[in-house]
């Protein structure tokens, strides 16, 4: 049950990176770092950071229990319903 | 000679990709099923490239660097933002729950999956029908594009009805051949060597223009509010609502929503899902980078054509340029194959099945099938010869048409007391009020309605939300029919 609680966590883990991928605190900036303008730098290091979260996601269990099929997997089979 | 060079090139891809697609029918199984999902077999990296391969069109390829070169590098983040980001979680979402869904009742398309949750052979023709109405601007704009591509390549030669006929040809020709597992196996092919060709020509081009900081300086002398975030086309409103109506439309074009289905396993959507957003990255950054900065170098660019071409000609050599172009072709191609082959499913189970003959046959339904792309295909080809406006108008009306569908089908996944009657004011009102807007600024006698409001904000995305906001309340107040079965949308137990 607090597991479920915990992965509540994700939905507003994935606004906010949905949301900032937009590099919003950067409006107007126009600094330039290592050849490229900084905000594009922001962004590439951002969905760096969603490959990274979305691996926790799928590796922590999440994505299953998320659409309610965490428990009722049964012994030897691997979790996510493979076809066969 | 160069034209010699740059033609043989070209062809050269075709004939490969067309190798391919035989190979894959030989493996092939003559059924419905395995026509459209290869049997559900499609592993991981299949199931990315494909996907992949479909998102890349002559919006992205051509589109994309073009409006860099006009307006600045943010499209970088608008398009890495929707296709990145929102898409995975999109993915996850709707395409994960449709997976868990189709693989219990076999389900091919959406119109089939929306029909049987809610008894409703009109909802499902209805659904095909959007779909098939969206399709085909996007499947002309490919036409447009590869049309135009050949005109630049080949300098005038190969004129562009020409190009688009040959495309046009070469689609149904592999279409016909293949099926979606020849489709997948060439969306592979053609996702790899896209991006390995786009970064080979970005370091072509920036070293011989002087390296990065040479570039971007460049661009920031020619153009000084590339460097800083927004202003100019790039309002909150305008990045907010592309971003948006986008990633929904695209989880809801036919070739992408089929794609929910064809998983191998649910570990296939896992790794796609987890990869996404740094393969977009990969394809994105080189690209519209490109564009930005080319407004920087001494180069001339023509009204009307595209930017990346342009660049090649200048900064690398013949042979390498027609490959860059040949790469274009080859997504564009790709796009139109999967789309074909998507919406020929949707016509055959959604439309010509339920409501025209029910005693077909597998075969005979293949047949119509093939018939079906030929036909579809021949009719986008003779519209795109009027060319009726830029490949990013054309493009984006596509998007929105479809991002209209997105909030009902997300309200039927996952609340159990949408009724019937709600799909349907919910997917219908939006539609024919879109379609109006549309429509009134290709036919002049009627004064042309506006399709963005208050800087940039898009009116599709208010009429997505009068979509969900039709759907829940109209599903409030109606009851479910007798046919409908909430339980088929369940994906717990068994």
């Amino acid at each position: 049950m607090s597991r479920l609680r915990r992965d509540l966590v994700w939905i507003p883990t994935f606004a906010v990176l949905v949301a900032f991928a937009v590099p919003w605190p950067l409006w107007g900036v126009d600094r330039v770092v290592a050849g490229l303008p900084v905000w594009i730098w922001w962004h590439v290091a951002w969905l760096g950071l969603c490959t990274v979260l979305f691996s926790l996601f799928v590796r922590s269990g999440a994505w299953e229990r998320g659409m309610g099929r965490g428990r009722e997997s049964g012994p030897g089979s691997a979790l996510g319903g493979d076809r066969r | 000679m160069t034209t010699g060079l740059s033609l043989g090139v070209v062809v050269g891809y075709l004939l490969f990709a067309l190798a391919v697609g035989l190979v894959a029918y030989r493996v092939s199984e003559a059924t419905a099923e395995d026509y459209y999902l290869a049997n559900r077999s499609i592993g991981t990296v299949v199931l990315l490239f494909t996907t992949f391969a479909t998102l890349l069109s002559a919006f992205t390829f051509f589109g994309g660097p073009n409006l860099a070169f006009a307006a600045g590098p943010e499209w970088l983040i608008v398009m890495g933002t929707l296709d990145g980001v929102l898409f995975a979680v999109l993915w996850y979402a709707i395409g994960y729950k449709q997976w868990l869904i189709g693989d219990r009742h076999g389900y091919v398309t959406l119109g089939e999956m929306l029909g049987d949750r809610f008894g409703s052979v009109g909802l499902r023709a209805l659904v095909a029908g959007v779909s098939l109405l969206w399709l085909f601007p996007y499947v002309m704009l490919q036409q447009m594009g590869a049309g135009e591509a050949l005109v630049g390549l080949t300098d005038g030669v190969v004129p562009y009805w020409g190009g688009a006929a040959l495309v046009t040809a070469f689609m149904i020709l592999y279409v016909v051949l293949a099926g979606m597992r020849g489709v997948a196996w060439t969306d592979t092919v053609q996702g790899l060597f896209m991006l390995s060709v786009v970064w080979i020509a970005a370091a072509w081009v920036v070293s011989a223009v002087g390296g990065v900081d040479a570039a971007t300086g460049a661009m920031l002398d020619a153009r000084p509010d590339f460097g800083s975030f927004g202003g100019g086309t790039y309002t909150p409103g305008f990045i907010i609502s592309t971003a948006i109506t986008i990633a929904f439309g695209v989880t809801m074009f036919p070739q992408i929503n089929q794609r929910f289905f064809v998983a191998k396993s649910g570990e296939t959507l896992k790794r796609s899902f987890v990869l996404w957003p740094v393969l977009v990255l990969l394809l994105f950054l080189p690209a519209f980078m490109l564009g930005a900065w080319a407004a920087g170098m001494p180069v001339e660019v023509p009204d009307g054509a595209n930017v990346l071409p342009v660049v090649l000609n200048e900064y690398t050599p013949a042979w390498f340029a027609a490959l860059v172009i040949a790469g274009a072709m080859a997504a564009m191609m790709s796009s139109s194959d999967s789309m074909l082959l998507s919406g020929s499913s949707y016509f055959t189970r959604d439309v010509y099945r339920p409501v025209v003959n029910a005693d077909a046959s597998e075969r005979r339904e293949a047949w119509i099938a093939r018939i079906g792309v030929a036909v579809f295909a021949l009719l986008a080809f003779v519209a795109s010869l009027f060319r009726p406006g830029t490949l990013i108008e054309v493009g984006d009306t596509a998007f929105s048409g479809f991002a209209l569908l997105a909030l009902p089908v997300i309200c039927a996944l996952y609340w159990d007391r949408t009724t019937r009657s709600g799909m349907i004011a919910g997917v219908l009102v939006p539609q024919v009020a879109y379609l109006a807007v549309v429509l009134s600024a290709v036919v002049g006698a009627v004064p042309t309605l506006p399709r963005t409001v208050a800087g940039g904000w898009d009116v599709a995305l208010g009429l997505m939300v009068l979509s969900a906001l039709l759907t829940v309340g109209v599903s409030l107040v109606t009851a479910p029919t007798a046919d409908s079965d909430a339980s088929r949308f369940a994906v717990t137990g068994d």
